[in-house]
């Protein structure tokens, strides 16, 4: 079993938080977290946190929208209930895919978008009724906070650095014990 | 952090503080609507219950209620459609086409267009559902298994493309809009002190803490969705003008109709958020965030895109001409000198010559100049629509079915409605969100706020 003590570093502003972050990851102390009232540019490397795949899962499910509107369109226009419309008769879905364009784009844009949004909420769990994540309520308004666990040891090596590149205060906010993973 | 160019004009005037943007984002929320507010709401809601009675009566009885005839089948519903939703288009160019221009002024004004947009799509709804005639039966337009055996809605048409371009547009909207209030509604939340505030805030903040991991989804959202958003938003209002654009109709059947429905959209939809953030930043004191310059900026798109519509209308005219198709060019004729010149002439107006003056720096920074004129643009491309329905319809093929319109007081009851629902919503959706996106904006300050500018100008001198 090990005992990691709870250290809240508050900054007042990025420049000096991206300080510590950096000086921090030197001293080879992991940041549990970082909490900030906006989106800090270029922290993640900094914090080592991997780029979003997010993208990739927006393709994804525009390319399933793509598919699931031409099967609904084949199936009802063309296979189901043939019509001829207009002299330009529905016997295949190749010559009328022109006028198919225009919602097979927008179902693309309907899935990509909605799954996509889906997925980032669900992702992060942000969803009606969950607790609010941050452990300070100041770092949605003017603060920066970083956040760690550490032992001993490291605890004062890292309290050196966060008061020495500028943080406002270094609160310790108690121990975790962490049960070991066998 | 970026540094921004001296050159560029500061985006947040004065000394401000992250402090004191949350102070000053929610101030309306936390403090007491003043007399204005509660005048504005009441004449709101007033003219939203009269729409609202005109709707019933007109679901009561039938369409035959309003002024439309069996030549001028679409009239003032379908104008106040297209208006409606074109007036929408200018949230998600804000929020998204900006975006991706890394456009930073509109950091001020996205939240409050995206909210305009969405209101707007609402006010457009009503219009669609109520002129099928039988609203009761509008899920008939959806692709639904269904107890009349094979009946599947006609893939070919433009209208149906309609239903899903503007069904895809409003929820997707939504989704944008409220994706980038989480962060924000967070904020609310750890700052207000009355519990029941405090409860509801944390229900519509879902939990936000704002650690890297999250806010790097968020700016990979956001940006994809701005993707999404920016082809969607041509498609949309291209999609409304396949409606007119695939039909035989002369005036109507031409291939300028898209990119000309798409500009006049964004010219109309500017020049309401230009009615609205004068307003908006008057009422709340928000003159540091909106300034001058974004409203020039704005002014500067008003132009753009009018042009883009006037080169449209006299594009129009020569093609007419140079067609040779005579139907085509007596449609033009009996718009331009036909017993519906009046609006034909209201539109050249207020669309074309009115923009112009905005060349003048001195009337572009002007905002009471600004204010009317943005009404006036509003006025115009409401006319703009009428042209293309109205006198068209009035005068086709055959004379014998040549007629006139004019609009039953239900009609102007249901507009007028339409008008007080979306002030309600907007009225009320000022004092209750925040009407900035506060995150961006903080995330700009250091670089773009008045006093870090100048800090950051004299730093650079020695």
């Amino acid at each position: 079993m090990a005992t990691k003590q709870i250290i809240h570093g508050i900054f007042g502003d990025e420049v000096p938080l991206l300080e510590a972050c950096k000086k921090l990851r030197a001293s080879g102390i992991r940041i549990a977290d970082v909490f900030t009232p906006f989106p800090v540019h270029g922290i993640d490397p900094i914090v080592g946190v991997p780029r979003t795949r997010i993208a990739i899962c927006a393709f994804i499910y525009g390319i399933t929208g793509l598919s699931l509107a031409t099967l609904m369109m084949w199936y009802m226009m063309v296979s189901d209930w043939p019509n001829d419309i207009g002299g330009k008769p529905n016997w295949n879905y190749y010559s009328n895919i022109p006028a198919f364009i225009p919602i097979s784009f927008e179902a693309t844009v309907f899935c990509a978008a909605h799954g996509m949004s889906l997925t980032y909420l669900l992702r992060c769990w942000l969803v009606p009724g969950a607790k609010a994540k941050n452990p300070d309520p100041r770092t949605t308004d003017d603060k920066f906070m970083i956040y760690l666990e550490l032992n001993d040891e490291q605890s004062k090596k890292a309290d050196e650095i966060l008061r020495s590149t500028g943080a406002e205060e270094v609160n310790y906010k108690g121990t975790i014990t962490i049960e070991p993973k066998y | 952090m970026h540094a921004e160019s001296q050159i560029r004009i500061p985006l947040i005037l004065g000394n401000k503080t992250y402090r004191n943007i949350t102070d000053d984002i929610i101030a309306p929320i936390e403090g007491k609507a003043n007399r204005l507010w509660y005048i504005l709401f009441t004449i709101s809601v007033l003219g939203f219950m009269w729409g609202i009675g005109c709707l019933s009566y007109t679901i009561g009885v039938g369409i035959g209620a309003w002024g439309s005839n069996n030549g001028v089948d679409w009239a003032w519903d379908i104008t106040n459609f297209v208006w409606w939703i074109g007036i929408g288009h200018a949230g998600t160019l804000i929020s998204a086409v900006l975006l991706l221009f890394r456009q930073k002024w509109r950091m001020a004004i996205n939240r409050s267009a995206e909210a305009m947009t969405i209101f707007a799509v609402l006010c457009a709804a009503i219009f669609v559902t109520l002129h099928t005639g039988r609203p009761w039966l509008d899920y008939m337009l959806f692709p639904l298994p269904n107890q009349f055996g094979s009946l599947w809605p006609n893939f070919n048409s433009p209208l149906l493309w309609d239903v899903f371009a503007v069904s895809t547009y409003a929820t997707v909207s939504i989704v944008f809009w409220y994706i980038g209030l989480i962060p924000d509604f967070a904020m609310i939340r750890d700052r207000v002190v009355k519990p029941k505030m405090k409860k509801a805030y944390a229900l519509l903040s879902f939990g936000w803490g704002g650690n890297v991991r999250h806010w790097s989804r968020f700016e990979e959202v956001s940006l994809v969705l701005a993707g999404l958003s920016t082809p969607l938003v041509f498609s949309v209002h291209s999609i409304v003008s396949f409606d007119f654009a695939t039909s035989v109709v002369p005036g109507w059947h031409t291939t300028i109709f898209p990119p000309y429905f798409v500009s006049g959209a964004v010219f109309s939809g500017f020049a309401m958020v230009l009615t609205l953030m004068l307003i908006v930043r008057k009422v709340y004191k928000l003159e540091a965030y909106i300034t001058i310059k974004h409203v020039e900026y704005m002014n500067i798109v008003i132009i753009v895109t009018g042009s883009i519509v006037g080169v449209a209308y006299l594009t129009e005219l020569f093609v007419a001409w140079y067609s040779g198709v005579e139907w085509e060019q007596y449609a033009f004729l009996n718009r331009a000198t036909g017993p519906m010149w009046w609006s034909y002439a209201a539109m050249m107006t207020c669309n074309v010559i009115s923009p112009q003056l905005f060349w003048f720096k001195k009337l572009r920074t002007s905002l009471v100049f600004t204010f009317i004129l943005s009404i006036v643009v509003n006025i115009g491309m409401w006319f703009e629509r009428f042209v293309i329905i109205v006198p068209t319809l009035c005068r086709t093929y055959l004379p014998s079915t040549w007629n006139t319109y004019s609009p039953s007081f239900i009609d102007v009851g249901i507009f007028v409605g339409t008008i007080g629902m979306f002030f309600t919503l907007f009225l009320l959706y000022s004092r209750t969100f925040p009407v900035i996106a506060q995150a961006e904006l903080k995330s700009i300050l250091k670089a773009s706020g008045e006093e870090h500018k100048k800090a950051a100008a004299e730093h650079a001198h020695h």
